[in-house]
């Protein structure tokens, strides 16, 4: 460790990693993964999710799951959870509308509103 | 640098490790690699989490679900439900409330809810064995600010002003400690840390080593930076196999990043440390026998002054601090000396771990705010005694500290409120005792202790601390004599003014805080030959009253044949021959033997 720069670099790197420990994460990524979620394709959706966030080294982002919430013919559903914000319910996900909402929704906070629930009940 | 979407964290402390958590890791990482999760979860081994009664503890991020009491086959379901399925497995989430939900997130368990975590804070959060998460939760950060934003007088001076006093039991102000060996001349000086926890059922410094390691360390550095030293020395006892492990790991990693070694940060300031193992002799907790047993000599005290920050290890000025003092070092430096006076009482800043043990429902690890009242930390976070059983009283200090009965359980833990009331702040160790304690025999448990533990070196120590534990030998054993409660106090009031160390100082106090609130026990036994908690088994008296069938059941169980009696008439016990192993009671179906 030659200069503070280099432990702020660690710290940085390493903080990422850690994310998921704090008190305080942010945005939360949530699949619905009980039976019908998987059987509608939920894993494959929660891998994308979890490879986008990687790639663009998003911070304060944590993906999990949880059971069903009783739309069942509605999955692959996922919910995004952000501080200060009502929860955004996405229906119906593949792995190719999760790059969509990582970008628009995750780092550019606008919903996606053709993938939600509105609009897929709307139809 | 891989994102995990979750991370199982298991407890690996001493506790947990006991109870299996090793078996736990092993199945996990199997269970993860069979259903290709390996790449998604990440299994974390972490200290401890103070909870010790309830592990094997495993807690799941980014949910924050704690798992307690998790046996090796409860680790599929949690693989299958939990981490597959996102359905936490609602059987093993801990539940300290009567409430028909349990909590699924451990910020709201009653155990941890009234606690304040600074001295613990990574304790069960990071991976000890990474310096990378130490880094990521502000590691390191505190060494550089002091190195490059700070004299060697500003840190001291924060030091002072947060009232930061020593965790080992004296409560001596560590930033005057330091100040005195910064003022110290010398081209050589050292900074040392007393690992050498020995009081009987504490474990704060032990978890501290475990599981936080790296804040150690650094803390040390500092100290050294302050104090112009550059060579520390960890004192710790080889019954820490997993401490000192993870210590030497923790070394080598800041070795090799440079935060130990030569020109830390680019500065001239270069700072190593070494480890020494202690062989379990109570005594060397003592500063001048530890500095004695670090230079290879026998580990006895020797008179002060010189103090050791005049004239300490090697003969050079020496600071000694205790794990948890260092514990609490970086986070001072880090949110300054005005955030940690604002915890606490007014002359005890900050916040205390106490290890709780004895008769109480959640034994483990606590960390509170000094000026908690004792009340709450016995029924609120140690969740009572177990069994309905009424507290008693419970020991603080160890073999140096007293009995405080519960009629002063509203006292505020602080270092001046406890010593007034006879007991002391010690290192931490709490032993509940509950209404089944002779407080008699616990005095001559500690006293035995003390005992054994004397060095030898002094007189007053090495025969009139025997003597006393004479008398209280007689005593339990009902043969407590007139006149035996004042010559123990005389050879207390003695031996606390001549003995030459800390330990012998203090050895008299378990007797002097019972005496004090517990004399009708001890003249119960004395007098009346009677154990009014029914514990001195020679006190004991077994007898079969009329509720008696005849079944035999009794003589059948009784290891020495003192049961006589024919069948379906009531039976006799000879006391002249019973040994009052209590064998016969635990037979009996009827209520007939009892206990007195």
């Amino acid at each position: 460790m030659k200069t503070l720069a280099e432990l702020q670099a660690i710290r940085d790197r390493a903080r990422a990693q850690v994310e998921l420990r704090r008190d305080d994460a942010g945005t939360r990524v949530v699949v619905g993964m009980a039976t019908c979620g998987i059987a509608a394709g939920a894993r494959p959706v929660m891998l994308r999710f979890v490879e986008e966030i990687n790639k663009r080294a998003l911070k304060d982002v944590a993906v999990s799951q949880t059971g069903c919430i009783g739309m069942c013919r509605l999955e692959p559903m996922v919910e995004i959870y952000t501080p200060g914000a009502e929860k955004v319910t996405y229906v119906k996900v593949t792995p190719e509308m999760v790059g969509r909402i990582v970008a628009e929704h995750i780092v550019n906070g606008s919903i996606v509103a053709e993938y939600t629930i509105g609009a897929a009940e709307g139809k | 640098m891989e994102l995990y979407r979750a991370h199982v964290l298991v407890c690996g402390g001493t506790g947990c490790t006991s109870s299996g958590s090793a078996a736990l890791i092993e199945r996990f990482d199997r269970l993860l690699a069979d259903n290709g999760l390996a790449k998604e979860i990440k299994i974390v081994r972490t200290g401890c989490f103070g909870l010790c009664e309830a592990g094997p503890i495993v807690i799941v991020y980014p949910e924050g679900t704690f798992y307690s009491r998790v046996k090796v086959e409860d680790v599929d379901e949690i693989v299958s439900e939990h981490l597959i399925k996102g359905r936490p497995v609602r059987r093993l989430i801990h539940s300290d409330t009567a409430s028909p939900t349990a909590p699924t997130s451990l910020n709201h368990i009653q155990f941890y809810e009234k606690q304040r975590r600074v001295a613990l804070r990574n304790c069960g959060v990071i991976d000890p064995e990474n310096i990378d998460e130490y880094i990521a939760f502000d590691g390191y950060q505190a060494l550089a600010k002091a190195l490059t934003e700070m004299t060697p007088e500003g840190v001291i001076d924060q030091m002072k002003k947060s009232g930061l006093r020593g965790r080992g039991g004296g409560g001596f102000p560590t930033g005057l400690k330091w100040e005195f060996a910064y003022k110290s001349k010398s081209k050589q000086k050292y900074v040392c840390c007393n690992a050498d926890e020995g009081d009987p059922g504490a474990f704060m410094d032990r978890s501290v080593l475990e599981g936080d390691p790296h804040a150690v360390l650094e803390a040390m550095a500092i100290a050294g930076y302050a104090i112009g030293a550059n060579e520390g020395w960890i004192y710790v006892r080889a019954e820490y196999p997993i401490a000192v492990k993870r210590l030497n790991i923790a070394i080598e990693q800041a070795r090799a990043y440079n935060l130990l070694g030569e020109n830390i940060f680019g500065t001239d300031f270069s700072f190593n440390i070494n480890i020494r193992l202690g062989a379990g002799a109570f005594v060397c907790g003592e500063e001048t026998a530890l500095m004695a047993s670090i230079e290879g000599r026998r580990g006895e005290p020797r008179p002060r002054p010189p103090f050791p920050a005049v004239k300490g290890l090697f003969d050079s000025p020496t600071i000694l601090n205790n794990v948890e003092t260092y514990a609490n070092v970086c986070q001072i430096i880090l949110n300054g000396a005005d955030w940690f006076a604002s915890m606490g009482a007014e002359k005890s800043k900050g916040t205390k771990v106490f290890a709780l043990g004895g008769k109480i429902n959640n034994t483990g690890l606590v960390e509170i705010e000094m000026g908690t009242p004792l009340r709450e930390i016995i029924f609120d976070i140690g969740g009572g005694i177990p069994g309905g059983k009424a507290f008693k009283a419970v020991q603080t200090g160890g073999p140096s500290g007293g009995c405080i009965p519960s009629s002063l359980i509203d006292t505020p833990i602080e270092y001046d409120s406890l010593i007034a009331i006879g007991s002391m702040m010690g290192s931490g160790g709490m032993i509940v005792m509950d209404e089944d304690n002779c407080m008699v025999d616990i005095a001559r448990f500690f006293l035995d202790f003390t005992v054994d533990e004397s060095c030898g070196k002094c007189p007053p120590c090495r025969i009139g601390t025997r003597r006393m534990l004479e008398i209280l030998e007689r005593i339990v054993e009902g043969k407590g004599e007139e006149g035996d409660i004042e010559k123990l106090e005389t050879l207390a009031k003695n031996i606390k003014a001549t003995a030459l160390c800390g330990l012998g100082q203090t050895a008299p106090n378990p007797v002097l805080s019972t005496l004090r609130y517990f004399r009708d026990e001890y003249e119960a036994h004395i007098k009346e030959k009677r154990c009014p908690a029914g514990h001195c088994q020679a006190l004991l008296r077994y007898t079969i009253n009329e509720k008696c069938v005849g079944c035999t059941a009794c003589a059948k169980a009784c290891p020495v044949q003192c049961i006589s009696g024919k069948v379906k008439e009531r039976h006799a016990i000879d006391q002249s021959r019973c040994v009052k192993c209590g064998q016969c009671q635990a037979k009996c179906r009827f209520g007939a033997v009892e206990r007195g």
